[in-house]
């Protein structure tokens, strides 16, 4: 075997693997319904390709040599299982097909949208549905989505398990559901494909690449969502929501790896190419004549970033934008960021007022930008000891090291400015 | 594909309903029944008797034992089930969800295990 053969068939599986892997997937699941089977089937195709390519030459479409091989090693898989009468009956269909995409190598539908709904079906736990759908759709191994999500690869791999014999087992059917009934769906899709973009965003140091390639991976699952279901207003909304908060990545965090919080970022560190993408896409689903959550956020994100333009955000526009999302989902989060626009818009004592309005949720206790806001409304409002309070109750709170450096810095900024206060007013 | 609905709710309350209740909640389940019939699915069904005619029984190294009540005391119990052959999971949702029970307590499907 010559070398550089062995690395030209490496490279060609490793690029349909990127490119079609979700695709074969959903080819392959669809038939039978047995999705780690499918992986089985077409980890073993790859593996026979990397053997048999150095040899006999890339094919002329890998793509379809994969789709056949993988569907005979499924037919070998349901020989050695045939425990049920119909098994038979299916290995039937099967050479049926085989011969059919043999006559015809190109013809490989593209299952992927029927896929991801099987993944973010309301009969999965919400929680496994992202991880399924990275694992399914993208191939991500189990070890990289558990180290996204914060598990041990063990706990993460028997998740997985667990799930995928449910889909065959509890009959969750490999469709993409009816028009009266798609919008609810997904919306589940489109939470999940958020959940993954969300565990990879929550790392701002970038300081390991697997989480950071994760917010890549969701963009790249939006962008698909988007090209499969073009006219989806809320796909679009999802897609832009991620741009305008990728475009900011580099600019949380300043030359010494201090957090920067929104307002304080410097525009010219955004990525204007991302932000351009995502109005134009905001714009689009806007003609759509329906508004969700998705495209209620992207908006809010369009708004601040606006200030690259007139250097300030509108925060009318954000305030009015929050009352919109508070109809939808009314919750303390949503009042909470509603009332830091508040205070823009009308003033720090309405802020502090609406801010008020949570106080008593149990959310509050354990949430970090409640206090955040809080201590900076009051710090405005010239209320030091309770502003000193807030401060070391966000402190306490957050797990970051690099804000909490930030809101211990804004405390003793509030301390020596106090004191300042005080000596000018004892002179 | 063959599911069983299992229908919990609280027996208690059913049976300290006044008889008009029970008897549009019947109609309801008649209703029910009747759709599922009409559209193929139904294969089979019954209401049962409250747990206190409910009678476990265990055999151990030999040693039978027999409880009288149900196998676990719940606040909401086995009240009924429906057999129904539908193509997917979606469908079985959708017919649980249309059943009587699900608004007074909840609906388990269950997919059978086919032999």
């Amino acid at each position: 075997m010559r070398p550089e053969g062995t690395d030209l068939a490496r490279q060609a599986a490793e690029t349909v693997a990127r490119d079609s892997y979700g695709k074969l997937i959903a080819f392959l699941v669809a038939r039978t319904g047995d999705m780690a089977g499918a992986e089985d089937a077409l980890a073993d195709a790859f593996a026979t390709a990397l053997a048999e390519w150095p040899n006999s030459g890339v094919p002329a479409n890998p793509q379809a040599w994969l789709a056949t091989v993988a569907r005979r090693k499924q037919i070998d898989q349901l020989r050695r299982r045939r425990t049920r009468r119909d098994a038979s009956a299916h290995v039937v269909l099967l050479a049926n097909e085989l011969d059919a995409a043999r006559a015809e190598p190109t013809g490989i539908p593209d299952e992927r949208l029927a896929l991801m709904f099987v993944c973010a079906h309301r009969a999965i736990d919400p929680a496994v549905r992202a991880p399924l759908m990275l694992r399914a759709v993208m191939g991500l191994d189990t070890a990289a989505i558990a180290s996204a999500f914060l598990v041990s690869p063990t706990t993460m791999g028997q998740r997985l398990v667990r799930a995928r014999s449910r889909i065959q087992l509890a009959g969750i059917p490999f469709r993409v559901p009816e028009a009266d009934e798609l919008n609810d769906r997904l919306d589940a899709v489109l939470d999940a494909i958020y959940a993954a973009f969300a565990a990879g965003w929550s790392d701002p140091a970038g300081t390991e690449l697997r989480r950071r390639d994760l917010a890549t991976e969701a963009i790249w699952l939006g962008r698909l969502v988007v090209s499969l279901l073009p006219a989806a207003p809320e796909a679009l909304g999802l897609l832009a929501l991620m741009l305008y908060a990728e475009a900011r990545r580099e600019a949380r965090r300043g030359a010494c790896g201090e957090y920067v919080p929104l307002t304080d970022q410097d525009p010219a560190r955004w990525d204007q190419t991302m932000i351009g993408e995502a109005e134009t896409l905001l714009l689009r689903a806007g003609t759509m004549g329906f508004a969700g959550r998705f495209q209620l956020e992207a908006a809010i994100q369009s708004a601040h970033v606006v200030r690259r333009v007139t250097g300030r955000a509108d925060w009318a526009a954000i305030d009015c934008l929050y009352g919109a999302l508070a109809l939808l989902t009314d919750t303390p989060v949503v009042t909470i960021n509603r009332a830091v626009a508040v205070a823009e818009t009308q003033g720090i004592s309405a802020g502090l007022d609406l801010l008020d309005t949570v106080a008593a949720d149990p959310l509050v206790a354990e949430y970090q930008p409640y206090w955040a806001a809080r201590a900076g409304l009051l710090a405005r409002a010239g209320s030091a000891a309770a502003a000193d309070e807030a401060y070391r109750r966000a402190i306490g709170l957050e797990p970051d090291p690099a804000v909490r450096e930030f809101l211990m810095r804004k405390q003793a900024e509030l301390l020596n400015s106090s004191v300042l206060m005080q000596r000018l007013t004892e002179e | 594909m063959q599911y069983l609905l299992m229908i919990y709710g609280d027996e208690k309350a059913m049976t300290a309903a006044t008889e008009a209740n029970a008897g549009q909640m019947l109609a309801a389940y008649g209703a029910y029944a009747e759709a599922m019939g009409k559209a193929g699915v139904l294969q089979g069904g019954n209401r049962l008797r409250p747990t206190s005619a409910s009678t476990t029984v265990r055999v151990a190294n030999g040693k039978t034992t027999v409880l009288d009540g149900p196998y676990v005391e719940t606040k909401e119990q086995l009240g009924g089930y429906f057999l129904i052959d539908v193509p997917d999971l979606d469908t079985a949702l959708s017919w649980a969800e249309r059943c009587p029970g699900a608004s007074t307590g909840v609906v388990e499907v269950r997919p059978i295990w086919a032999m």
